[in-house]
């Protein structure tokens, strides 16, 4: 069967691919464009691991189909930090210690994101229900909700 | 290689026909957070996938004359964003807003929801109580049913062969109107209702004039509690006519007996929500500001 050809933005850089009817757009990214960042924990759209936005939106891109994605832009992890410098919730995470292992941690940075953009100075009961469906099995979340409240706070701090 | 076909579709008649060619064999896809699921665990096999996200009268909110027409694949996200519709309808918002995680509501849509057809489905309850109509689009035509009529059991559906749910239609609200929807999990997010239960009324003064009740994960699928709403109706929603609703509302529970919920517990706590969600509907009927869920 023909593969389906599909024309998208990743991270603000025009993209295509080939791709099945039913393969995912985290799939495509992974195994096709080496955006690597991204990755499968569940594959169900429980753990939130494979965290991207699609025209702004914050989706599991295990839940997505990649034909799907035909002229909508896409924002992966690898679009977080602008060459060798973080952004501001990459370095809070280092700097709280918000990760262990390791791989749920694009997904929590691609969430915290789209959760500052939409309400830039959320309470601590917001941001633990924004990202409750991204699973941490290491730092106990506290760490984490930490950082993206510090965030926050020094985005208002900068805004004076 | 795999055989199956993706198609996107323009308009509501173009998915109807594509899914009346599949012969049985065509899933529609509105968010894909049920189906993708449904398919990587190899409970579907679909021949082709019909995607409705193009469709414009299928993801958006339009609103006539106090009437709102949601479209069947509108995202949750989007239907939370809409000031005017949660003004109009708190409890059905909520309900929507209920279902899974933030990267969920992205996706999901209230016409998946109803279509899987799950008896937990928290949107469902919500829209029952409302009076919310679906819009089915056909081989042959159009037709409408009321939510409530909807589902015939878990995972099954009244639609018949190539029809596709095209919207959900909430009626003008009276003044002084409000509704509700509780669920119990046992946790506080990301979880399976155990019970669900919808109300909305309509006060005049501080008697209630019309009510709808209803009930979800306690039968097969989502009920319509017409007891519980005949005895709210007419009464000043005092604690007898609050005690002979939740009593009609625990008649009718036939759940199943699992780790989540024994039959004895989700039968008590149909009544428990039924009061604290029409307490929450009355306030809101009131023009007081109530947390929902």
């Amino acid at each position: 069967m023909a593969r389906i050809h599909v024309t998208t933005t990743i991270n603000g850089q025009p993209t295509e691919f080939l791709c099945d009817a039913n393969q995912t757009l985290l799939d495509v990214l992974r195994d096709q464009l080496g955006l690597t960042g991204s990755k499968e924990g569940c594959g169900s759209g429980d753990c939130g691991a494979c965290s991207v936005t699609i025209d702004g939106r914050l989706v599991c891109s295990c839940l997505v189909l990649a034909p799907e994605t035909e002229g909508a832009k896409i924002g992966t992890i690898e679009g977080l930090a602008s060459g060798e410098k973080l952004h501001p919730l990459q370095k809070k995470f280092v700097e709280f210690a918000a990760l262990q292992c390791g791989i749920c941690t694009p997904g929590f940075l691609i969430a915290s994101k789209a959760l500052l953009e939409r309400n830039p100075d959320p309470t601590e009961t917001e941001v633990r229900y924004w990202l409750a469906g991204n699973l941490c099995r290491c730092t106990g979340y506290d760490k984490i909700v930490r950082a993206v409240l510090d965030v926050a706070a020094e985005m208002k701090e900068t805004a004076k | 290689m795999s055989e199956v076909q993706y198609k996107v579709a323009k308009t509501v008649r173009e998915a109807a026909s594509l899914m009346a060619a599949a012969k049985g064999k065509g899933r529609i896809l509105a968010g894909g957070t049920d189906l993708l699921v449904q398919m990587k665990a190899g409970v579907v096999t679909p021949g082709v996938i019909i995607d409705v996200k193009k469709i414009a009268e299928m993801t958006t909110i339009v609103e006539t004359k106090g009437s709102f027409r949601i479209g069947a694949a509108t995202a949750a996200a989007v239907i939370g964003e809409h000031k005017k519709l949660k003004k109009a309808w708190p409890g059905v918002v909520e309900a929507i807003n209920l279902i899974g995680s933030t990267q969920v509501q992205g996706r999901a849509s209230a016409g998946g929801n109803l279509c899987n057809a799950s008896p937990a489905a928290d949107s469902v309850p919500a829209l029952v109580a409302a009076g919310a109509v679906v819009s089915i689009q056909g081989p042959k035509g159009k037709r409408q049913v009321p939510v409530e009529k909807f589902n015939s059991g878990p995972g099954k559906t009244t639609l018949k062969p190539g029809e596709i749910v095209v919207s959900l239609t909430l009626p003008r609200r009276p003044p002084k109107s409000g509704d509700a929807y509780l669920r119990l999990i046992p946790r506080t997010e990301m979880d399976i209702a155990v019970v669900g239960c919808g109300v909305s009324l309509t006060m005049k003064g501080d008697t209630c004039v019309s009510a709808r009740v209803s009930l979800g994960a306690v039968a097969p699928t989502v009920l319509l509690v017409e007891g519980a709403a005949k005895a709210l109706t007419g009464s000043k929603l005092d604690a007898k006519a609050l005690d002979a609703a939740a009593k009609a509302c625990s008649a009718v529970c036939r759940p199943i007996d699992d780790k989540r919920g024994t039959i004895r517990y989700r039968t008590k706590i149909a009544g428990v929500l039924l009061k604290r969600a029409a307490e929450i509907a009355k306030d809101r009927a009131n023009g007081i500001a109530r947390q929902g869920h």
